[in-house]
């Protein structure tokens, strides 16, 4: 909403210097987008001159007129002008050499047409003051000051526009009269209503215009006015077009502008219907299947049957509340107006507004809530700034369909607003603040009974009338008080577990990522993924920012490889990225759809979980990706190339952060797209998979076009056991045993069962076990592989003879063979 | 070589003239002295302290005299051994300083060589900016709660006191998810336009006082750019107890203010609109830090929570009162921080991240 404060003083001493003002309107809850000042659109001179001498120039394609203005000096000024609505005598605004329009255009001597023009006489286009270029502007009589004179007063460019934000529950500021209503609550200043100063005639038994309401849920009021014969070629005034333009509204013809002028100052939005161009007596009803309207803005619109519509015989003139039909409009030679001034259901509009996408003025009014009281001031208003400008009779008659419903008083206790806000208001002080914004107070005890003012439909709980009361005496009064919460238990262990991965990914070298969760088929096709794999199962998007990607994400994969790679087109070499965030998968609840759960009460605890039940299963995951060289190249030599093995050991990593011990992790082969079907591990905790690790399958890499051998890891954090209590290893200070042991296996053998075997052959004297080699060579036969490992046995209670640790070494070297078919090398 | 009763030997007796053992002890020290190293003077140590060193063959004849002369001569050859060993000890001593002294020298490096063969990684600052705020509130005995991404409309929406034709329902840019086949309407479900469910699933799940903060990651519909994106992060606190008031809700943000940005930050309300509180207010914050000077900045939104929302996620408004405050983390990030352009937080940039390492 943009109002220019020339207008809002007009009802309360509003200060025109923008800080104050914006404090001011700040301080009530209205929030200033912008503030404009018009003083500065305008720069250098820019005055009052008078038409002395008009010489037509002719035998050119355009009128041209060559003309001598007085502008207060000794001699008029000659200058040329493309305009021809003036005659001698008019006073016109002259931009004199050195002025600065809008748009910075300046303004110098020039020649043209063979005279030299010694200034510009102005549009009000090119003053910015409205959207008139059809002639240049003429200065009223009357109101024009001397030649020579500073123009701005006159034409409003001393003024200061405020443009505002204004808040859903405030429909009534959406008006020059609401928003000085709040400015004098702010500044406690005296408020002139301009709707108290109207001295509207009551309904009439007739209509001027005959009108049935057949669904007052959707319209319970409707009132109307006629005027007959007025001069369809009248013009809007200057100061009426100078404010519509400060508060962004297009000036189209009187009686459009009437109406959007009166909506603009009070608040009710209004039709102006040519009566002549209706057929029979209007109707206001739902629409009916298959009814069609073309509006004003020129599009045809197919009706729907909850849209209320005005209609004469052969059927809708116009989209109730929202946009006029075109087939009812005032066209230029209209000479009679009916003026309609309505009251429409707030929710019918708002999904009328919707469905068909007309977001107008009037229909956001009407969905914030506009007062029902209004319209026969509205009408009266309209009416005579008609009859003031284009003439023409008023018609008697006033017509009004009224069955809007007295404002609901609400039953608050007197101290609610202190026990809200925590300000010790007393009584009288509550009162008076609710009578200062238009309550209606009656105090029962320690009980008050409101009825709040008609402009007010938002004040319908005692929680609304709290706030009135706290934010008229001014937010800046609440003290501030620490409340004591009761102890809490901290962090969640999963929150806690969050923390520490990501901690040890970033310690380990992998940065942080976080990505948009957005997929397409794309993604998926790119990382070689089966048709019915699925990941391929997804949440999708009715209105997804890139229909290129319309779904939410079910592996991490995607965006984190899609980042790596804007990494590599930035110039970086060597990347390690993370990510810790939800995936989405699909869940089909019982039905079609999640039930409607009320907001009365609380909805059962069965009606949460069948809606509970279609919400997507939305576990934490844990993804890394890298390329390049995981260790540097520097000084000390050549670095190392990031290969499977970071990947799976970024795994490692991140369930030991988790707290689980080797002991529980363990891998297998396995082919799983996007990894490369002979480089990929199954990632297992207690025997159950939680994700993969490995080296990406070349197509990938080439598809996504990352370098050859990128490595990626994803896990299913959510499925990893949280950590149990660790109970502590008894530390033993005798020495220990190393035994190295070589075994010979079949190549395909994996190391994690040869190691298997050995644990559980060694038994408890093995303290731990390391394998530091793998050999393959003629030597030892094609297909066969040598694991080296270092046992190190220890006991607890004693130093352990040579004869117990080789028999250990012995029992694991059993148990390989058995197990793996392993033998002990040169044994 | 002469033994105890051998008959007497002058020459042998000579060794014990004490001009001989001055003698000894003055070959010892110059040979000593001579000794380069450690091992070298370890190679010479039997040439002056050894059994065939003059000392050593000295105190041998001390037996062989008289008793008389016994105990005089064997005080003078301990005496020089003793010099003897003396200074020994005292060549070895610095020499061992001396030779480490050049080991150390010679192992000099340059120290300012780059070390970094192990690269660090880095945590995103919006992740550390939320567990800071998570961290301020949970010393202060809150809770942190969470709520999944896709949300039902009833929780985001409804219960939050936007019905389905509220005018805030249109503003917040939705994105809603499509039913997962055709011909069975809506599907209930969004992208949660913020964090305000949680606090809705909060109250559901358990009774007050709740005390929780919810951070988390929230949509809306705006194109990526300099200062909108479509993903973005939000913290939200509610409290829900008995006599709560807009005072403790103002006490609160200037505590958090305060943790965040020092004892100089402060915090300022504004009346504004929420559907999910009433009272609501706009909540501005005294940055002294701020890179243009000290200043207000808008900070995030907060209120009373409405006695509908109450009702609705089963909490008695005539016993229980609340209050709701919620900020925007990339907003925070930006202010604190001076990021001025939204994409450098969100495009995974390493260097970004990296700027901030584990903490901000």
């Amino acid at each position: 909403m943009r109002v220019p404060v020339e207008w809002l003083r007009e009802y309360v001493d509003a200060p025109t210097d923008p800080e104050t003002l914006e404090s001011a309107l700040v301080r009530v809850g209205l929030e200033v987008e912008q503030i404009t000042d018009l003083r500065a659109s305008v720069t250098g001179p820019l005055v009052v001159g008078r038409v002395v001498e008009i010489e037509e120039l002719t035998g050119h394609k355009k009128p041209v007129r060559y003309c001598r203005v007085d502008v207060g000096e000794s001699e008029p000024r000659g200058i040329i002008c493309g305009a021809t609505n003036f005659d001698t005598g008019d006073a016109v605004a002259v931009a004199l050499p050195g002025a600065v329009l809008p748009g910075g255009f300046e303004i110098s001597a020039r020649k043209a047409y063979g005279r030299i023009s010694d200034g510009m006489i102005c549009s009000e286009r090119e003053l910015g003051i409205g959207d008139d270029h059809t002639g240049i502007l003429v200065l009223p009589d009357g109101s024009t000051g001397q030649p020579g004179e500073d123009a701005r007063a006159l034409l409003g460019l001393d003024d200061v526009v405020v443009e505002l934000d204004i808040t859903p529950d405030r429909g009534y500021c959406l008006s020059v009269r609401g928003i000085a209503r709040e400015l004098s609550h702010s500044l406690r200043l005296p408020f002139r209503d301009p709707a108290s100063v109207v001295d509207a005639p009551g309904a009439t038994d007739q209509a001027p215009h005959p009108v049935r309401v057949e669904d007052p849920s959707g319209c319970d009021r409707f009132a109307s006015r006629l005027v007959r014969g007025i001069d369809p070629t009248a013009v809007s005034p200057q100061w009426m077009r100078r404010r519509l333009t400060h508060a962004g509204v297009r000036p189209l013809g009187l009686a459009v502008d009437i109406t959007n002028y009166v909506m603009l100052e009070l608040g009710q939005p209004m039709h102006a219907f040519d009566p002549d161009r209706l057929s029979g007596p209007l109707v206001v009803r739902r629409a009916s299947a298959g009814e069609s309207l073309t509006t004003l803005d020129g599009v045809a619109r197919e009706m729907h049957p909850e849209d209320m519509v005005i209609c004469d015989d052969r059927g809708p003139v116009s989209l109730a509340a929202v946009m006029g039909g075109a087939n009812s409009e005032m066209v230029p030679d209209s000479v009679n107006v009916l003026f309609e001034a309505a009251h429409w259901d707030p929710v019918m509009v708002a999904r009328t507004a919707r469905r068909h996408k007309l977001p107008s003025e009037a229909a956001k009014r009407w969905e914030r809530g506009v007062d029902p009281r209004l319209p026969l001031v509205a009408l009266q208003r309209a009416v005579q700034l008609l009859v003031d400008h284009a003439g023409g009779e008023v018609d008697p008659r006033v017509g009004d369909v009224d069955t809007v419903a007295d404002p609901a008083p609400v039953t608050i206790p007197v101290d609610l607003p202190a026990r809200t806000a925590g300000v010790p208001y007393e009584p009288e002080r509550t009162v008076e603040l609710l009578e200062e914004v238009g309550c209606t107070v009656r105090v029962d005890g320690d009980r008050l009974t409101v009825t709040p003012p008609s402009w007010r439909p938002d004040l319908t709980d005692p929680a609304d009338l709290s706030e009135e009361v706290v934010r008229i005496d001014g937010y800046g009064e609440i003290p501030s008080v620490l409340p004591v919460a009761p102890p809490g238990s901290g962090l969640t262990p999963h929150q806690r577990r969050r923390r520490t991965v990501a901690r040890a990914l970033a310690e380990s070298g992998f940065t942080e990522a976080l990505c948009y969760p957005f997929v397409g088929e794309a993604a998926f096709d790119a990382l070689g993924l089966a048709g019915d794999d699925l990941r391929r199962s997804v949440v999708r998007l009715a209105n997804p920012i890139s229909e290129q990607e319309p779904a939410m994400r079910t592996t991490l994969l995607p965006p984190l490889l899609a980042t790596l790679r804007r990494n590599l087109g930035r110039g970086q070499r060597d990347v390690a990225l993370y990510e810790i965030g939800l995936v989405f998968h699909p869940r089909h609840g019982a039905g079609d759809a999640p039930p409607a759960l009320p907001v009365e009460t609380r909805p059962t605890d069965d009606a949460l979980a069948r809606a509970e039940s279609f919400v997507p299963d939305q576990p934490w995951h844990v993804a890394t990706v890298l390329t390049g060289e995981v260790e540097p190249t520097g000084w000390w030599g050549s670095g190392r190339l990031t290969e499977w093995a970071d990947a799976v050991d970024s795994a490692r990593n991140v369930l030991a952060a988790a707290g689980l011990g080797d002991d529980r992790v363990s891998l297998r082969a396995v082919e799983h797209p996007p990894w490369h079907p002979g480089r990929c591990a199954e990632v297992m905790v207690d025997g159950m998979a939680v994700g993969h690790a490995g080296e990406l399958h070349p197509t990938v890499c080439e598809s996504l076009e990352l370098p050859k051998r990128t490595c990626a890891m994803e896990l299913n954090l959510d499925a990893v056991p949280l950590p149990p209590v660790v109970p502590a290893p008894r530390i033993s200070g005798y020495p220990p045993a190393l035994i190295d042991v070589a075994l010979l296996v079949d190549e395909p053998v994996p190391a994690t069962d040869v190691q298997a075997a050995l644990v559980d052959g060694a038994g408890q004297l093995l303290e731990s076990l390391r394998l530091f080699d793998v050999y393959t060579g003629e030597q030892l036969g094609a297909g066969r592989k040598s694991l080296a490992y270092k046992l190190t046995f220890r006991a607890p209670d004693r130093t352990l003879t040579v004869e117990e640790a080789v028999a250990a070494r012995d029992a694991a070297v059993a148990a390989a063979a058995e197990r793996v078919g392993a033998e002990l090398r040169g044994a | 070589m002469s033994y105890r009763n051998d008959p007497y030997d002058p020459k042998q007796v000579a060794l014990l003239e004490q001009a001989a053992l001055d003698d000894a002890l003055a070959a010892a020290e110059k040979a000593f002295a001579a000794a380069a190293d450690p091992d070298a003077l370890a190679a010479i140590r039997h040439q002056h302290l050894g059994d065939r060193a003059p000392i050593g063959l000295a105190r041998r004849e001390i037996g062989a005299l008289p008793p008389k002369a016994r105990a005089d001569a064997g005080k003078r050859v301990n005496a020089t051994r003793a010099a003897i060993q003396a200074a020994y000890d005292t060549r070895l001593a610095q020499l061992r300083v001396e030779q480490e002294r050049r080991v150390l020298a010679e192992e000099r490096v340059d120290v300012t060589l780059p070390t970094d063969r192990r690269p660090r990684g880095a945590r995103h600052p919006l992740t550390t900016l939320m567990e800071r705020i998570e961290d301020l509130f949970v010393g202060m005995g809150y809770e942190v709660a969470e709520g999944p991404e896709v949300e039902l409309a009833w929780h985001n929406f409804d219960a939050l006191n936007i019905g389905p034709d509220h005018p805030a329902r249109t503003m917040m840019d939705t994105f809603y998810v499509a039913a997962a086949r055709a011909g069975i309407g809506e599907s209930g479900m969004v992208l949660r336009t913020h964090t305000s469910p949680v606090q809705a699933r909060t109250m559901l799940a358990r009774r007050p006082p709740i005390y929780v903060i919810c951070p988390g990651r929230t949509y809306r519909t705006d194109e990526l750019d300099a200062t909108h994106t479509p993903v973005f992060h939000q913290v939200e606190g509610l409290v829900v107890d008995r006599g709560i008031t807009m005072a403790h809700l103002k006490g609160t943000l200037d505590h958090f203010a305060r943790g965040m940005f020092g004892p100089q930050a402060a915090t300022r309300l504004r009346p504004s609109y929420f559907p999910f509180t009433e009272p609501s207010a706009e909540m501005d914050l005294w940055f002294p830090q701020h890179r243009d000077g000290p200043r207000w900045v808008e900070w995030g939104g907060c209120g009373m929570v409405n006695p509908r929302v109450l009702r609705a996620c089963g909490v008695d408004p005539d016993e229980f009162t609340g209050f709701a405050f919620g900020m925007g983390i990339e907003r925070t990030l930006m202010f604190r921080h001076g990021v001025s352009d939204m994409r450098d937080m969100i495009e995974g940039d390493v260097r970004f991240a990296r700027a901030f390492g584990m903490e901000v």
